[in-house]
């Protein structure tokens, strides 16, 4: 059944997504209090410093894994055109940004910031969906 | 969604069985959103979707799509 695919893959998606939420939130905790009070020294403030990262990793890969278990073509195609409205939103804010940095008009701002930018999109990518065809992209 | 849209009559076929976008959507293993979407033109279903809608109502393609 099709729509049952569709449940058992956005069911999977919220598992994989709270799971890499929470190994953010663990790790960047865990980072900040060992690297920051310099409890740690060595290979291990690299391992600490990469885990946080690799975190949100892990929901970029979430978001994929949904759009190749959606098996509803309409819901993937809503899910899809989600993701490239926050890839767009996220490189053009990223590059105009880098930009106007290159000659010191704005402050810098860390490159993992571009990441949460794209979370942003993802959410415009969202209401985007919803006005123009009727969904938000999830099962009802 | 562009100036090529096909158009359907998805809706009165389906009001002509007494069939809810529900009823429909369960019949074709799709969600209720994508035969609301069908339906209003707002999304043209690909090829293997057309097959399985046309099947469901017992008629061809043709019969259902039309050009816009």
């Amino acid at each position: 059944m099709i729509c049952n695919d569709n449940g058992r893959a956005q069911k999977a998606y919220t598992k994989r997504m709270a799971v890499a939420m929470a190994a953010y939130l663990i790790t960047l905790f865990a980072g900040e209090a060992l690297i920051s009070r310099n409890l740690v020294s060595g290979p291990i403030i690299w391992l600490l410093a990469l885990l946080p990262g690799l975190s949100i990793i892990g929901a970029f890969y979430a978001i994929g894994k949904l759009i190749l278990e959606t098996s509803d073509e309409f819901i993937r195609m809503l899910i899809v055109r989600q993701t490239m409205i926050a890839t767009g939103f996220a490189l053009s804010v990223a590059t105009v940004w880098g930009f106007l940095e290159n000659y010191d008009l704005v402050v810098h701002v860390d490159a993992y910031w571009i990441a949460i930018l794209w979370f942003f999109g993802f959410f415009i990518g969202a209401i985007s969906n919803r006005i123009t065809y009727g969904a938000w992209g999830t099962i009802k | 969604m562009g100036d090529n849209q096909v158009k359907n009559r998805l809706k009165v076929l389906r009001a002509e069985r007494n069939w809810s976008q529900q009823d429909l959507a369960q019949q074709l293993d799709v969600s209720r959103q994508s035969v609301n979407a069908i339906e209003t033109g707002k999304y043209d279903p690909s090829l293997p979707l057309a097959f399985r809608i046309a099947e469901t109502f017992g008629m061809t393609i043709e019969e259902i799509f039309l050009r816009g």
